[in-house]
């Protein structure tokens, strides 16, 4: 089991290395005068240092001015030591700007998964259980309505009815007019007022995938020979699907699940920009709409990150959890 | 699919078989079953009306429709333009004599003068005489030497005409506030009437008015009858305003104009404004008999740019669906068949673009392109090769792992026994078995493929103007004022958009299901 960690271990950070290279060679691909037209831009602010200084400063801090591999070492060796080098666009260094904007998006993250597990397993199960049933198909359907949805279009259609004409939030934001002159209690249900749609939303539009997987193993395992035994002891239907057949459906739900964990800390780009909710995937969009390198290569190399740990840890979990793949 | 042993094969004539006969038992084709479950599957049937619906739409509907893409449609409104300014003159206007210099100071004490009627004032230890020629006129005298003149009345040169001198003016002035007559100055005899025209051997010169009328734009030359005409709708006979009105004036060529006139107390101004029919782009117009969905911000039927977008949308799907499916059928087969090393670095080549993050990427080329100008054209075929080459590491893993359970199979065995060339071993044989969740994959794939792209195009990084896509039909709603006012720019958009992944998605399900040999029906 250890040595299988190990394995896993050195070849995340293998795959890692590769993919930030990748990652890194993309955005050197940018044309140069891309970088120059930041220099001119950061150059014509009050009090700045002259273009050529700057143009200097940006290939140097970058590595621009060596060849690719070059390059790539000096930003792989800040990157080891934490330094992420500041955003361009918001003029102070990216890890200040990444952990005044991430623990939103965490939060969103937590309670959206946890409605969508408590909204989508029960589901998926009933919709498992009563296989080609009324319920069943509704279910079926409404789980690939909820793949099918765009985020973008739902979340509009959700403002348009709930911000608009019902005028019960705002279509905007993450605090009301009057945050300022509220008591701390109040702070906090105002921004949780604020965060009902966005949560609602990246609910909503994710529901589905979970739904569809727990019908799927619910019905391989309802397949399986030790349901029939079960069912042949002349244990009850209830038995049979909660204690039996259930435990058995958690295997490959809880590694999807835990693979997803690292997930939560990587925000909803498309949701938070719609809803201007200040959260990791609205400031870093913004950052790379702006051409902000250091912040677009942070965040780029976070997700990377995030997504590798996310594998690692449902491999492990899938072997800590399900005995029979315990051999490597 | 191969030992195709129909019905339609069997003869016609229905015969009496003996019970073991194998013609009494009616055999379906692989092929067969899947299409008889599929098509039992109703939500798979309904996605694939739905599916069928857009096509046509798309597809047919493009060509049908009378209207080009890009078509613009105009529609004439009226707008009130400025045309000329009036104003009635009741200030003294101070004009000095020739050769003499009047300071500003000087000029206000004259004004001031004036306007008390005062017959001497002192300005700076000089005594000067105001002598009041008639109403509105005064003549001012330092000594016996004329100054300056403060006068209501402005002449107002004709068109043509040069600007007299200053004794000529003078004079003209003078005998205007007399009731007319003529005067001679340099020799030369000019003649000024009731109505104030100041004419020589009957050319009118200049002529004498309270009221004057400037234009609001260079090209406008008000001609002298349409002024007075104008006085005489502006003000009464005693000089009084009257109510606001419109002004109706035949033009030399007979045609009638009608104009509106707002009086500015405070400004003492008249503002005459001409209704003029305009051309402008029919933006945003509800929807209507020719535009069965109205038109967008610039004046384009969304009708036909849904019909045009849907194109976009579906073929970008597809294109890409075929990269990502011609790149990872061949990795995966390659990784799947060989095994060893070269299926080692094929797979972490696959983990590698998975860990990709391809929204952010294609988030920065998107607005790198933005900066670049990049030709719309050219930007939609790199959006497609783009979402191409990152999509198919899903599929690669895909192939891979079903050929290497297929591969131990006896099949496998026998073909190698064949002699047949690996290449032929793996698309012959391998790659027609793992078809149908290939299928399946590249179905829902569709789906999310067109989500992307409208994604993109929605944050303006698609698909760029003036090509049509349902995602930057929908971008319109960045504009608050869209999104709750014209629903019918981007709720249609959205709901094509639906419908077309929701068919997708509903088809692909039920392959899934039709393909299973496990399904109980």
């Amino acid at each position: 089991m250890r040595n299988f960690i190990i394995k896993r271990l050195l070849l995340s950070v293998l795959i890692l290395f590769c993919t930030t290279f990748i990652i890194y060679a993309t955005m050197r691909c940018l044309p140069t005068s891309y970088v120059e037209q930041m220099a001119i831009r950061l150059s014509s602010a009050p009090n700045a240092k002259p273009y050529s200084e700057w143009l200097e400063q940006l290939n140097a801090s970058y590595g621009l001015d060596s060849d690719i591999f070059t390059g790539y070492v000096t930003w792989l060796k800040d990157f080891a030591v934490g330094n992420f080098g500041d955003s361009w666009k918001y003029t102070v260094p990216v890890m200040d700007k990444f952990v005044d904007s991430v623990g939103i998006s965490f939060i969103m993250g937590v309670i959206t998964m946890i409605l969508e597990l408590v909204i989508s397993i029960p589901l998926g199960i009933i919709a498992a259980t009563k296989q080609y049933s009324k319920a069943d198909y509704a279910i079926s359907a409404g789980a690939l309505i909820g793949i099918s949805l765009p985020t973008f279009f739902f979340a509009t259609i959700l403002k348009l009815i709930f911000a608009v004409k019902l005028q019960w939030f705002d279509t905007h934001g993450m605090v009301g007019r009057n945050y300022a002159q509220l008591d701390s209690w109040g702070q906090f249900l105002d921004v949780a007022h604020h965060m009902v749609l966005p949560i609602i939303t990246i609910t909503i539009v994710s529901i589905g995938g979970l739904m569809r997987y727990t019908r799927t193993n619910m019905l391989e395992v309802l397949n399986a020979d030790y349901i029939r035994t079960a069912r042949a002891k002349g244990l009850s239907e209830k038995k049979v699907i909660y204690s039996h057949a259930f435990r058995n459906t958690l295997i490959p739900l809880v590694t999807i699940v835990g693979g997803s964990l690292p997930g939560l800390f990587s925000g909803a780009l498309i949701t938070e920009t719609l809803f201007a909710i200040n959260g990791i995937g609205y400031v870093s969009y913004q950052a790379m709409v702006a051409g902000d390198i250091p912040f677009s290569m942070f965040y780029m190399t976070f997700i990377a990150l995030l997504t590798l740990l996310g594998n690692l840890i449902s491999d492990i979990l899938y072997a800590v959890v399900d005995p029979r793949v315990r051999v490597a | 699919m191969a030992d195709e042993k129909d019905i339609k094969n069997a003869p016609e004539k229905k015969e009496e078989y003996s019970l073991n006969d194998d013609r009494r038992v009616k055999v379906l084709s692989p092929g067969a079953m899947v299409a008889k479950r599929f098509f039992r599957n109703r939500l798979a049937v309904v996605g694939l009306i739905m599916l069928a619906a857009m096509f046509l739409f798309s597809f047919l509907g493009g060509v049908l429709i009378p209207y080009r893409e890009d078509e613009q449609f105009y529609t004439t409104t009226e707008m009130q333009k400025d045309y000329v300014n009036a104003t009635r003159n009741d200030t003294y206007r101070i004009t000095a004599a020739d050769g003499q210099e009047v300071g500003a100071v000087l000029k206000n004490t004259i004004n001031l003068a004036a306007i008390q009627g005062d017959e001497e004032f002192t300005y700076k230890d000089v005594t000067y005489k105001n002598v009041n020629e008639g109403d509105g006129l005064y003549s001012v005298y330092s000594g016996d030497t004329l100054i300056a003149v403060a006068a209501k009345d402005i002449i107002n040169v004709e068109a043509g005409q040069e600007e007299q001198p200053f004794d000529v003016r003078y004079n003209a002035l003078l005998t205007y506030v007399k009731g007319g007559g003529s005067f001679t100055s340099g020799g030369v005899e000019y003649a000024v009437d009731e109505d104030g025209n100041l004419s020589q051997n009957g050319t009118v010169l200049a002529y004498i008015s309270r009221f004057v009328v400037t234009a609001a734009a260079t090209d406008i030359n008000p001609s002298r009858d349409f002024k007075e005409r104008l006085e005489e709708a502006l003000v009464d006979e005693e000089g009084n305003v009257r109510p606001d009105s419109e002004f109706v004036y035949a033009d030399s060529d007979g045609t009638e104009h009608t104009y509106n006139v707002v009086y500015d107390p405070s400004k003492l101004v008249w503002a005459i404004k001409q209704s003029t029919a305009t051309d402008v782009f029919d933006i945003y117009s509800y929807p209507s008999f020719q535009h069965p969905l109205g038109t967008d911000k610039n004046g384009m039927d969304i009708m036909t740019r849904l019909m045009y977008g849907g194109r976009v949308s579906l073929i970008i799907g597809f294109i890409v669906v075929i990269i990502e499916t011609v790149l990872g059928v061949i990795m995966g087969g390659i990784a799947g068949y060989f095994g060893g090393w070269v299926d080692n670095l094929i797979m972490r080549l696959v983990d590698i673009f998975y860990c990709i993050p391809s929204m952010p990427i294609l988030i920065i080329l998107g607005s790198a392109m933005d900066n670049m100008n990049v030709d719309p054209q050219i930007r939609m075929l790199l959006l497609m090769l783009l979402l191409g080459f990152l999509g198919w590491a899903g599929i690669a893993r895909l192939v891979r792992g079903q050929i290497l359970s297929l591969r131990e199979q006896e099949f496998m065995t026998a073909t190698e026994a064949c002699g047949i060339r690996a290449s032929r071993r793996i698309f012959r044989h391998l790659i027609p078995n793992v078809m149908p969740q290939l299928i399946v994959n590249c179905t829902m794939g569709l789906g999310s493929t067109i989500i992307m792209e409208a994604t993109l195009s929605f944050l303006g990084l698609g698909v760029k103007f003036p090509f049509a896509s349902w995602g930057n039909i929908i971008s319109d709603v960045n504009d608050s004022y869209v999104m709750t006012t014209y629903w019918f720019v981007w709720i249609p958009a959205g709901i094509c958009l639906l419908i077309a992944v929701l068919g997708f998605n509903f088809v692909g399900d039920g392959l899934r299901d039709a393909f299973d040999p496990k399904m109980k029906r």
